[in-house]
């Protein structure tokens, strides 16, 4: 427990009940597996305009994007793979790394990395599918 | 960061080869753990072979007798030699278990023999516990009620007698918590699975009015959500019980509430 510093005489209660409950946790939980079940009918979808896309040329992809359909299934793709993608990696960072400054800084990169991920993906998406 | 190996000094080096007990027919190698908190040196695995006609059918019988007839110095728990108290939980052939009730026949080679896993040592095959105990106290396992108390008992049906079947056989060995990857990593902040168990034992029982509380007290990404569903803790449990869908259920509690 690094915040009561190096040394520290304490009874394993205390140091059991640290802080206290954060008060949170159920959302990330409850977002993960929402996410979790719509990806799969979204993957699939994702699958097969990769298929549909491979060895076709840019004016192809370009005109395979116009379709609405094609292009919302692909944000709604976007958007539920980069929320669980950063709940997923949180978790991962929680559970190995426990010194305070690296957590709290890998756990806002990880938040600018999903962002920035989605946001280019959703960008390129919409450039496409407006063809300009 | 997770530490993946031990300190140098809590290396187990080859220990001492105990000699053979002589005149014996069916002889068993033992493979024990061994530290002593009052040298310098590294931890040891010291080598016994037990004369398996002169000792009981468990390994807590052949370390009994280890301690009895060839090395009084080897140190453990134990009290009530059937899987009813708990204290003799160590790492078996691998596998957290209760000495008491693993039969050393169904072992294959030499038994190896461990304390239970990512806890402190204080001496050979005795883990220091506490803040598993304290872990467990964390969760306020006591009835819990707001109304009057009734002159008698607090009454409870039998069907709400039965959501505690295979809660309240827990003995606290201690097998499960130290069994699971999430524990060893984050066993300061995340309860484990016993403690987990012992919550939802007392979430489900229908005369406890602190039940929103005790939520209350497990909200939070640590204490309860470390539970990846690795399942070794239901793996392992002596008692055949299954800690991880005890943690699943509080988990939907914590969703329904929601909602």
């Amino acid at each position: 427990m690094s915040v009561f510093g190096k040394f520290s005489i304490q009874t394993p209660y205390k140091r059991v009940h640290g802080l206290g409950s954060a008060g949170a946790g159920t959302e990330h939980f409850w977002k993960q597996r929402v996410t979790a079940v719509a990806l799969i009918p979204l993957t699939l979808v994702f699958v097969v305009v990769v298929i549909l896309a491979a060895g076709k040329d840019y004016d192809a992809a370009r005109r395979l994007l116009g379709n609405p359909f094609v292009a919302l299934m692909m944000l709604l793709f976007v958007g539920a793979g980069v929320s669980h993608m950063r709940i997923g990696m949180q978790v991962i960072i929680e559970d190995y790394v426990h010194e305070d400054v690296p957590k709290i800084a890998l756990l806002v990169l990880n938040t600018f990395f999903s962002i920035a991920t989605g946001l280019a993906c959703a960008f390129a998406i919409l450039k496409l599918s407006f063809g300009v | 960061m997770v530490q993946l190996t031990l300190p140098k000094n809590s290396r187990p080096v080859d220990g001492k080869a105990w000699p053979k007990p002589a005149g014996a027919n069916r002889l068993t190698e033992f493979r024990i753990y061994r530290y002593d908190p009052d040298g310098e040196s590294n931890p040891r695995i010291d080598t016994y072979w037990v004369n398996r006609d002169d000792c009981g059918p468990m390994v807590l019988d052949a370390i009994i007798w280890i301690k009895n007839t060839i090395d009084p110095t080897l140190t453990f728990r134990r009290s009530c030699r059937e899987g009813i108290c708990g204290s003799c939980a160590m790492n078996i052939d691998g596998t957290n278990t209760l000495a008491c009730t693993k039969a050393t026949d169904d072992i294959k080679g030499a038994v190896r023999i461990y304390p239970l896993p990512h806890m402190p040592v204080i001496k050979d095959l005795v883990p220091d516990l506490s803040s598993f105990y304290a872990q467990h106290a964390s969760i306020e396992p006591w009835l819990q009620t707001t109304s009057p108390s009734p002159e008698k008992e607090w009454r409870q049906s039998p069907d709400d007698r039965h959501k505690l079947d295979g809660l309240y056989e827990c003995i606290l060995c201690a097998c499960c918590s130290t069994s699971c990857p999430s524990y060893w990593w984050n066993g300061d902040r995340y309860l484990g699975p016993a403690a987990l168990l012992q919550a939802y034992r007392w979430l489900i029982d229908s005369r406890d009015e602190s039940t929103g509380a005790r939520l209350d007290n497990l909200e939070d990404p640590f204490r309860l959500y470390r539970c990846h569903t690795i399942m070794n803790c239901a793996k392992v449990c002596p008692k055949g019980l299954n800690p991880a869908k005890a943690i699943a259920e509080i988990k939907k509690m914590m969703v329904t509430r929601q909602f």
